[in-house]
Order: structure tokens, then C-alpha cells, then sequence
């Protein structure tokens, strides 16, 4: 047992560090540490910058142009990343689709599409959850009906995260509505310009637009657009959902945000003293702090069982209900660190390029937005609950 | 970066589990605590005879120390095993100081008699009104003679029937919360005016009020140098609430794999109880906190030595903490969920219940460990 990285670790770590230091573009990296909102260009720009210097697939095989890296060169990576104030990269092409063109996919979707995934020369967006199938997603009821050479497809996807930037969709849709629910599912690619496929926004509790509602009429999608076989699509849901949660406990941008929260709370007073040395709000912070301690450790375990059996394993579901509840905490923290300057409510204050007239103090503009936005993290990829039963059913055996 | 253990390790491990298992069933394990002496020196000298004994000894005098490793994985069976024999106070504890404080001949003359089992020391630091303040001492030392006379008042000092040395911090000088000024003595347990007042604790250990009523000791008593004690006592405790850490992990460990069995045998209306979710789910997070806990078990083992002591304090504390929260949850959920079988004496899981209380009252509860973290992230370097 050795908790220290391998010099070659360390070196890798001032490696990502010195690129970031260089390359992350001065403008995108003040948003991401100052809470603000990132723009799609931004990401986009990101991924580019990323992919030149061959980083674009961090988490992909070097014979899908990824970097190779293994777990704990990721894990180095997206610390780094997040430390730096880099955007996210979109998990929808990199980490869910991405992933499945490679194993399930044909050679001709792996040609067609993993290349411009990398570049960001697509955005892809994921279409599992339907209005009546959220935790039960196999009872997903959008329609393919197999014609000569496509399908035509019909129904409703719902949380279509970042839809109304994405020109590709990939479905869960029901092909065959006789057989058992988990059984009739097959894994679809669509173009999100074909005729009939429509997005429409849903407002969000911090009034931002981030999902939407996809709705299919007669939808035209060719049968080359299929992954892997008929029917077959519930493995290939279940093998997506095991690589969306790597990396699900946000080790890297829950660390950033505690040191912007201690940065707030050394700026706020209470009783004339900075908040930071208030005892209560110091055992608040120090508790999660201390949480996020141990989960860096839970963490690092997951990977280093992960580098040895190659597949991520049902202890991601404690990464993500500990990871996300370590989020929620943070948020929930700075808000009220600010008091109530938390209740000045602008969201043109969260656009990097808002010249409106600033509030003192500027920082807690976002606050309350985001605070609201992150209560998200415990439904999404999966609610804590659904997690739970993975652990009951995975872990304990009950 | 890795979690894989050695060959040897491995081997020490299953070991040390092995024996347990059987040696220190539950049953036997509960004829140990009601005995006369309410521990084994058999299983004290099968201990030995497995080195367990020698693991913070320096290699100087046959032992292992650090062996990091080696100790988590020890304390870790001892705890699933309830283990009440005073290895955390004598093997740990009392050795660590000896071994950091001593002289050539101090060490001499006590680490290898200790390793082998024939001598067992355990400090005697404590006292009422100090809660958990390693600083606060109010027993002194004053010179007579050539030597020393201790006057003062232990408390729940493990193990001190046991002993044959209790390590006695008194003050030499300072004020009652100095660091400053705290000398270590080396006392036998049967040195004239000294009165012990035996107990049961909780969770099974035996422990004594320690009265010191002007006991004179001789000069080559104090163990380091006079008033410089605080700084020994402060890493030994350190060492000591790692290793405690991963005692408690052991024993969430067992608690949670009794609950498991359990509620999978218990039958209630015509099925297992472990189909109900509002059960499954308590052990799901039952699972997190024994995860979480093991998690800082590894950290605190891996810091537990070094030579940074803010760091090493801060780590320490956090882990304290995490396994302190850890041990409350799974202690109480264990009970909730074992139903009336929970609160008899009959079953492991009460007694594994009582062992998790008393590693919450034993150095440094949680909030006493989220205080010192939090100054210590304050005393962080820029």
C-alpha cells in the first residue's frame, strides 16, 4: 500500500499542470473559478485545444485516438483540469456514446463517428428518460418501427441535457413492444436535423435553460444507425451507464469549489470577525472538507480495482451518492456564507461577458443560481435511490 | 499509488485473522471479559510469539516499526475480533514512547521484554477535567533526593492492573494547559503510595483510576528529557488514533456483515427482512460510512508516522472524525435493524455496539478531532 504517486505519476500531474497553465485561455478559466456560466463555444474551444495536443479522449484507447491513459492518469487529469478552472468536457459523446460506438459499434460508426467527437465537430446528447420512465427506464415507450431499410421512430424523450446545442441524438427507442420491457430496447443514433425531430426547452428551479424535450413524428433514421443488434440495446444502456459514472465523484471540482468557498467565507463577517473563524461555520466546512478526504481515498481504491479488472464496478454508485451529496453540500455552504447578498437574484450576472452594474460583493451573484442548479446532481445518471438499490442489490447481495 | 499489500503483509494478515477466528470467538472471547484478570496472557503470549508485539519496536531491538501497514491490518482483525488485551495501550502507546523518549538503555531494558510479552507498560495520561487536552496536566513531579515524588490523579487509565510500568505524565514545570513542562516517569504498578482503583469499561477493557500519593521514583525514571514530553505524547497519540481508526473499521466491518446475515435469516411477514427497501437502503449507506470510514483508516496509517506534525495531526483528526460518524451510524443502524435481538446481550452486534461507543470516548471524540482539524487547517502554511 502506497498512497503517493509514482514519480512518473508526479510528472504526468506537472505535465497536465504546465499545458493548463499555458493553453487554458485566460477568459474561460476566470468563468469556471468564478462560478460563472461556461459557454457552449467555450467547451467547444476546450475540446478543440484538447484534441490538438492529443488529449481530446482522455478516458478512450489510443486505437480510437484516445491518450490511454489509465485510471489514475485520468483521475490526474480531471483533478488538474478542474484545479486549473478548465471547462468540463461533455460527457455525452466522450464518456456515454463514445464508449459504445467502440465496443458495440460497427467499423463504419467508429469511422464516422468517434473522430468528430474528439475534434467537438459534433455535439451529441443522450435520449433515455421518457415523461413515464425516469428510475424505471426500461418501461421507455418511444417507438422504431422497422421499414425496408430504416426505422421510423415516435415518441418523447425528456432532461434532454444540452439538446438545443447537439445535432446528434443517441436513443433508447422500443422495437419490439411485444416481448418482455428490458428485452425490446435496441440503441439508436439520430441526426437531430432529420425532419420530424423537435426541442423544446424546459426552465429549470435557477430559471436556466439546460434540458429539454425531444419529441419524434415519424422520424426517418437509416438502420445503419443502429448499434450493435436489435433488441440488444438494454446492454449496451447498462454498459453506457457504467462508464458515465467514472469519474462521477467530482473529486477535482469539489476540491476547487471548497477553496472557493474558503475564499468567500474569508471575505464574509460575522460579528465583525471573518466567517471563516466563526466556530460553527468552520465545523460546517471542516465536516465536508473532511468528507471529501475520505472520498478522494474511496476514489483512488475504485480506480486501482478499476485498473486491475478494466470495467467500472458497482462501488461508482457510492462515488455518486457521496460525490454528489459532497457537491450539494459546497453549494448549500456558499450561499450561505453570503447571507443576504445570496437573495439578489440576476442570471445575466452569471454570462462572463455581463457589463451590467456589479452588487457587492460580485462573487455572490451565482450563488443562490447554483445552489438550486446542483440539486440536480442526486436525481441525474441514475438518482441516489436507484444507487442504493445497485448497492443492495451489487454490493450486499440482499 | 497503490492499495495492494505484500506478500508478507498478506500473509500477517490472514495470519493474525486466522488465529482470531479461532482463539477469539465470541464466546471465548466473552469468558476472557468475565474472568478475574478480564484479559488473556495466553493470548497475550500467542501475540508475541507471532511478533504482533514487536511491530512499533525499532529494528535496533528486534522489532518492525514503522510496519505501517502491518499495524492497520492488525488492529483492523482485533477489532472484528473485539479484541480487549492492552495491545493499543502497551504494544502501541506505551512502546511508541518508550521508543521516541527512552535512552539507549531505557529501550534497552524495556522493548525487547515488551515485544516478547514478558513486560507490558501502558501510559497514564489522562486525568478528570482534561477531557481530551493532552496538555492539561495537573498531576506533578516534584524533585526529592536524587529522584522524583508524583503527586496527583489518573483517570481511566487502560489497562493499568495489567501493567508492570505505567508511563505517568506529571508536570516539571509551566502552568496547568502548558505544553511545556510535561515530564514522562516510569512508575512500576506496585511502587509504594500508588492505588488503583480497577474497572470494566463499556466496551470490555479493564481500565483504573490511577492515585499518586507522592510516589518517589529515582532519577533514571524520567523517560526523555525533563519538560519535554509534550511532543512524544502528542505523536504517540496520533499513532494511537490511527491505529484505533483501524480497530473501529474491523468492527463496522463485522457489524455490518451481522446485519446483513441477519436480515437476510429473519423472517418477517413470510419474507426475509432484507427485501424490504426501507432496510436495504440503511445498509446501503451503512456501506458508505464502513467504506468511507476504511478509506481514512488507509490515510491516517499511511500519515500516522511522519515527521510533519501539522499535517500528520490534520490527517489524523479528519480520520477520527469520518470513523467516529461511521461508527455512530453502523452502531445504531446495526442495533435498529437486528430488532429485539439487537438489544440483548446474547449476539456479537451489542457488544460490537459498545466497542464503537468506546472508540468515540477514547482519545478524542468527533467533535473534540473536528476542533483540532480545524486548527490545524488554520495553522496551514500560506
Amino acid at each position: 500500500m502506497d498512497l503517493s504517486f509514482t514519480p512518473a505519476e508526479q510528472a504526468f500531474r506537472q505535465e497536465v499542470a504546465s499545458f493548463l497553465e499555458k493553453e487554458l485561455p485566460p477568459a474561460i478559466r476566470r468563468k469556471v473559478l468564478d462560478g460563472l456560466h461556461v459557454s457552449p463555444q467555450d467547451t467547444v474551444q476546450w475540446q478543440k485545444i484538447l484534441h490538438r495536443k492529443g488529449w481530446g479522449g482522455p478516458n478512450w484507447a489510443k486505437e480510437f485516438g484516445g491518450t490511454g491513459w489509465d485510471p489514475v492518469r485520468q483521475y490526474i487529469f480531471e483533478e488538474e483540469s478542474a484545479a486549473a478552472g478548465a471547462p468540463r468536457l461533455l460527457p455525452f459523446g466522450l464518456k456515454m456514446v463514445g464508449p459504445v460506438i467502440q465496443r458495440f459499434g460497427n467499423a463504419a460508426q467508429q469511422q464516422r463517428h468517434l473522430p468528430r467527437i474528439l475534434a467537438a465537430d459534433d455535439w451529441w446528447c443522450q435520449g433515455y428518460s421518457e415523461p413515464g420512465a425516469g428510475s424505471d427506464l426500461a418501461s421507455l415507450k418511444t417507438r422504431a418501427e422497422r421499414r425496408g431499410d430504416h426505422y421510423v421512430v415516435n415518441g418523447q424523450k425528456t432532461w434532454i441535457t444540452l439538446a438545443q446545442h447537439a445535432n446528434w441524438i443517441f436513443c433508447l427507442v422500443r422495437t419490439d413492444p411485444a416481448a418482455k420491457p428490458q428485452a425490446g430496447i435496441s440503441f439508436l443514433l439520430i441526426d437531430m436535423k432529420t425532419p420530424g425531430v423537435e426541442v423544446r426547452p424546459i426552465t429549470m428551479l435557477d430559471e436556466g435553460h439546460e434540458v429539454n424535450e425531444v419529441w419524434f413524428e415519424d422520424v426517418v433514421v437509416p438502420v445503419e444507425n443502429l448499434v450493435g443488434e436489435e433488441n440488444k440495446g438494454w446492454t449496451y444502456a447498462k454498459f453506457l451507464l457504467g462508464h458515465e459514472r467514472t469519474n462521477i465523484a467530482g473529486i477535482g471540482s469539489s476540491k476547487r469549489e471548497l477553496a472557493r468557498l474558503k475564499r468567500v467565507a474569508a471575505q464574509e463577517t460575522k460579528h465583525g470577525r471573518p466567517l471563516d473563524q466563526d466556530p460553527f461555520f468552520a465545523a460546517r466546512l471542516a465536516q465536508v472538507e473532511i468528507e471529501l478526504m475520505a472520498l478522494e481515498i474511496t476514489n483512488l481504491r475504485v480506480l486501482s480495482a478499476e485498473a486491475e479488472r478494466r470495467a467500472p464496478g458497482p462501488e461508482a454508485s457510492l462515488l455518486k451518492i457521496k460525490g454528489t451529496e459532497i457537491q450539494q453540500a459546497l453549494s448549500e455552504l456558499m450561499v450561505l456564507a453570503v447571507g443576504p447578498s445570496g437573495l439578489p437574484f440576476r442570471r445575466e450576472a452569471l454570462d462572463g461577458a455581463f457589463a451590467g452594474p456589479a452588487l457587492e460583493p460580485p462573487y455572490a451573484a451565482p450563488l443562490a443560481a447554483t445552489y438550486c442548479n446542483l440539486r440536480k446532481a442526486s436525481i441525474y445518471g441514475g438518482s441516489n435511490e436507484i444507487q442504493k438499490n445497485i448497492i443492495t442489490q451489487m454490493i450486499l447481495g440482499l | 499509488m497503490h492499495f495492494n499489500l505484500t506478500a508478507e503483509q498478506q500473509l500477517l494478515s490472514d495470519t493474525v485473522q486466522r488465529f482470531l477466528a479461532k482463539a477469539y470467538a465470541f464466546e471465548a472471547r466473552q469468558k476472557i471479559v468475565k474472568s478475574k484478570e478480564g484479559w488473556s496472557r495466553e493470548i497475550w503470549a500467542q501475540l508475541a510469539e507471532m511478533g504482533l508485539l514487536a511491530l512499533q519496536v525499532p529494528e535496533a531491538q528486534g522489532g518492525m516499526a514503522p510496519a505501517a501497514v502491518e499495524t492497520l491490518l492488525t488492529m483492523t482483525a482485533m477489532g472484528k475480533a473485539l479484541l480487549v488485551e492492552p495491545y493499543l495501550a502497551s504494544a502501541i502507546l506505551a512502546t511508541a514512547l518508550i521508543r521516541d523518549l527512552g535512552s539507549a538503555g531505557q529501550q534497552e531494558a524495556l522493548l525487547p521484554a515488551m515485544a516478547a510479552g514478558e513486560k507490558i507498560a501502558v501510559p497514564a495520561h489522562g486525568e478528570r477535567g482534561a477531557r481530551y487536552d493532552l496538555s492539561r496536566v495537573a498531576t506533578t513531579a516534584a524533585r526529592q533526593g536524587q529522584g522524583w515524588a508524583l503527586r496527583g490523579k489518573k483517570t481511566v487509565v487502560i489497562h493499568a492492573e495489567a501493567a508492570d510500568l505505567l508511563l505517568v505524565s506529571a508536570r516539571t514545570g509551566g502552568g496547568l494547559d502548558d505544553a511545556a513542562g510535561i515530564s514522562l516517569f516510569l512508575v512500576p504498578r506496585d511502587a509504594t503510595g500508588l492505588r488503583l482503583t480497577g474497572y470494566r469499561t463499556v466496551d470490555g477493557q479493564r481500565a483504573a483510576d490511577v492515585e499518586l500519593a507522592g510516589v518517589a521514583v529515582p532519577a533514571d525514571a524520567l523517560l526523555g528529557a525533563e519538560g519535554q514530553a509534550f511532543l512524544a505524547l502528542q505523536a504517540a497519540f496520533d499513532l494511537g488514533v490511527a491505529a484505533l481508526c483501524a480497530d473501529a473499521v474491523g468492527s463496522l466491518q463485522a457489524t455490518l456483515d451481522a446485519t446483513i446475515d441477519y436480515t437476510k435469516t429473519r423472517k418477517q411477514f413470510g419474507v426475509p427482512i432484507a427485501k424490504f427497501q426501507a432496510l436495504q437502503h440503511r445498509m446501503a449507506d451503512m456501506l458508505i460510512h464502513v467504506e468511507q470510514a476504511r478509506s481514512m483508516s488507509y490515510l491516517a496509517a499511511m500519515k500516522a508516522a511522519s515527521g510533519d506534525a501539522r499535517d500528520r495531526r490534520r490527517t489524523v483528526s479528519a480520520a477520527k472524525v469520518v470513523v467516529g460518524q461511521a461508527c455512530r451510524h453502523v452502531a445504531q443502524q446495526a442495533v435498529q435493524l437486528h430488532g429485539g435481538m439487537g438489544v440483548t446481550d446474547e449476539l456479537a452486534v451489542s457488544h460490537h455496539f459498545k466497542r464503537l461507543l468506546g472508540f468515540e470516548l477514547s482519545l478524542g471524540d468527533t467533535e473534540h478531532h473536528l476542533e483540532q482539524f480545524v486548527a490545524a487547517n488554520a495553522a496551514r502554511p500560506a
